[in-house]
């Protein structure tokens, strides 16, 4: 068994992702994902890991080698935040629509303007509709783990499809956490060599990237949205894999307090675990309040969602972005279609919190309960409010 | 009554910078704002931030600035010059962010001849996200993502950006300065002034690159800085004047 260790979670990261035996890496730096780059380089310099380090040019840049060296069948990596991943952008739906299981850690940041440098899910929600599966890891162990996953889950011959790891920046990047690192061995007996379905070889010569007009682009729109739904059977069984054999289980949803809950709150990311804390503080209280945290965002698990909200009668959705002018925070417009097409329909309550990097403490959790418990009339809210912001 | 000799230019802002001691920055913000208070062009100057060390540019000089996305600068100021032709426009920019990010924006904005300024601060690293390989990182030169020095193989060559645009029509005037003694601040001040010279005279593109120092990433004391650029970073970059359409200097020109 692994060795727990006291690491940066970056850093970590950076292990957890050379001993998946990468051949390529390609980066761009940029805070607060840099540490995961220059510690792979390190790696690299040292003989640890036997791989291409590219420093490129751009984030932009960086997409596209790791599309090309995908393609050849390496096992290809890279990470990045906030603009980087907007100038990925034009790549994303690429890499998915080429099938390339490109896995990728995003070091969570806000998007400017104005400009800044702490976390909140700007940059990952605009990137909802790619094709990427995508991540989110509450603790320093999450991020390790989901990232050895991800290499395991994308290569598997029945998804084929680019993985992303969400990790709140600072918040959970910059900490020292206390992480069990999988060995070599293990890792080795859990994640076999890539098999690629298709590569770019003389012997054999294929088109990737074809030009495909009104007769066919349905047809491939259609069966890439069926390859991620798909993915999620997989998904599933790689986590029952990955809990037998570290004990660590993980699930598409997760529930904390939440079976006699009459209150539901929703997290996803880092924030849960400042989430749990209040829960334990209203349960003291005897207030009947729980936690769901939504760790799996593409694909979205509709079922579990449904499954976790059941006994609701209020839920408060917290988001980390905004959708201006639209319906509030995108995991509140996703959650409530999610249960538009069920028969439970809590009153539901939407906070867009923690923006920019403000600092959400215990406080703030509790208080969002309060004004929740506070309303009394119990209809579905189709509002949503800017938490903690001055007018 | 005791004579004022010294001071702090008009144009700088009362801000304490925030730039580490020994840095290059503050220097060169300090020749803009005295050029533009010796030109008297205050009011009718903007500035162009980068995404970089120098992002709070905006800080410092009391002028019109308009910050841009990284390495985005002259396309920014493309816009701004061809709208307020009138004024004078200048991009401020880093080695990451002028010849990686935004070799493109560059190359294009000096080919059309736009009739703007850049100084382009080359400190061989990207100074603000931790000291990591830069376009004009030298070859050997230990950097965060390269432990073991830049080598060629894996990373490519210093880009030379003076030497590259100087190749383009459009480019009026192109020459590399560095900070490192009284002397060469004053060259760099020149230059400084010699750009912003061209875009009165509506001569097209202006580039001062300016070798300067970053102790922090370099991991030096500033003197020690100081004397690398001169002992090592120079022999890479030559200080030298690369294009010069200026009419005095092609007077020179015509006489040798
Ligand atoms: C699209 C994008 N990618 C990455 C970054 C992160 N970033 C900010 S500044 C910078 C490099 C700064 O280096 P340089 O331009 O050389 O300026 P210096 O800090 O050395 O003055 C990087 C990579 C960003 N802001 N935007
Ligand atoms: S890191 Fe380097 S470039 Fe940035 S302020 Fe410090 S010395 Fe200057």
């Amino acid at each position: 068994m692994g060795k727990r260790v006291g690491l940066e979670v970056t850093v970590a990261v950076a292990e957890a992702v050379a001993l998946c035996r990468i051949d390529m890496a390609g980066g761009y730096p940029i805070t607060p994902q840099s540490h995961i780059a220059e510690h792979l380089s390190n790696l690299v310099a040292d003989g640890v890991l036997d791989a291409e380090f590219v420093t490129v040019e751009s984030e932009h840049s960086a997409m596209s080698a790791v599309i090309g060296a995908s393609a050849t069948g390496a096992r290809s990596y890279t990470a990045t935040a906030s603009q980087g991943l907007l100038l990925m952008n034009e790549l994303l739906p690429i890499a998915s629509a080429m099938r390339l299981p490109i896995c990728m850690a995003i070091a969570n940041r806000a998007v400017s303007g104005p400009l800044n440098i702490l976390n909140d899910h700007s940059d990952i929600m605009p990137q909802r509709d790619t094709g990427w599966i995508t991540l989110f890891a509450e603790n320093g162990q999450e991020a390790v783990d989901l990232s050895i996953q991800a290499f395991k889950i994308a290569e598997h011959k029945d998804v084929m499809l680019p993985v992303c790891v969400n990790i709140d920046g600072f918040q959970l990047t910059h900490m020292v956490e206390p992480v069990e690192m999988p060995t070599q061995e293990e890792v080795d007996k859990f994640l076999p060599p890539f098999a690629p379905h298709a590569t770019l070889h003389p012997a054999k010569p294929v088109t990737m990237g074809a030009f495909a007009m009104s007769d066919y682009f349905a047809e491939i729109m259609k069966a890439k949205d069926e390859a991620i739904k798909n993915s999620k059977k997989v998904i599933l069984e790689v986590w029952d894999e990955w809990g037998k054999m570290f004990g660590r289980n993980y699930k598409a949803v997760e529930s904390y307090r939440a079976q006699d809950a009459e209150i539901l709150m929703l997290t996803m990311g880092s924030m849960g675990e400042t989430a749990q804390v209040a829960i334990d503080e209203l349960r003291d209280k005897g207030i009947k309040a729980g936690l769901v945290k939504l760790r799996l965002w593409r694909p979205f698990p509709f079922e579990e969602i449904r499954a976790a909200l059941k006994n609701a009668k209020k839920l408060i959705v917290t988001d980390r972005a905004c959708s201006f002018g639209g319906p509030g925070g995108p995991v509140f417009s996703e959650i409530k279609s999610a249960l538009y097409a069920g028969d439970h329909h809590p009153a539901i309550y939407n906070f867009i919190y923690g923006l920019g990097g403000r600092d959400v403490p215990v406080q703030d959790f509790t208080g969002m309960f309060e004004k929740v418990i506070a309303d009394t009339d119990n209809k579905a809210k189709d509002t949503y409010e800017f938490w903690g912001v001055r007018e | 009554m005791a004579k004022v000799i010294f001071q702090r230019p008009k144009y700088l802002k009362e801000n304490v910078f925030h730039y580490c001691p020994g840095c290059g920055h503050s220097i060169a913000h300090r020749l803009i704002a005295e050029v533009i208070e010796e030109m008297g062009i205050r009011g009718i100057t903007i500035g162009v931030p980068p995404a970089g060390c120098a992002v709070l540019a905006y800080n410092y000089f009391d002028l019109d600035m308009i910050e841009a996305q990284h390495g985005r600068g002259p396309a920014l100021a493309t816009g701004l010059k061809r709208t307020l032709p009138d004024r004078f426009v200048f991009s401020y920019q880093g080695d990451g962010d002028l010849a990686a990010i935004g070799i493109a924006e560059s190359f294009h904005a000096a080919n059309r001849g736009e009739n703007i300024t850049v100084f382009f601060i080359n400190n061989a690293v990207y100074g603000m996200t931790g000291g990591q390989m830069a376009p004009t990182t030298i070859l050997e030169q230990r950097t965060t993502t390269t432990p073991a020095g830049r080598h060629k193989t894996l990373d490519g060559y210093p880009v030379k950006v003076c030497e590259l645009l100087s190749q383009l029509p459009g480019v009026a005037y192109a020459q590399r300065c560095t900070l490192t003694s009284p002397a060469q601040v004053n060259k760099t001040k020149k230059a400084i002034r010699k750009a912003f010279q061209c875009q009165k005279d509506a001569l097209g593109f202006s580039i001062v690159e300016i070798l300067s120092p970053c102790p922090t990433n370099w991991k030096m004391s500033p003197i020690d800085a100081c004397k690398w650029i001169d002992e090592v970073m120079s022999k890479e970059f030559p200080l030298d004047v690369f294009k010069d359409i200026t009419p005095a200097a092609q007077k020179n020109t015509e006489a040798v």
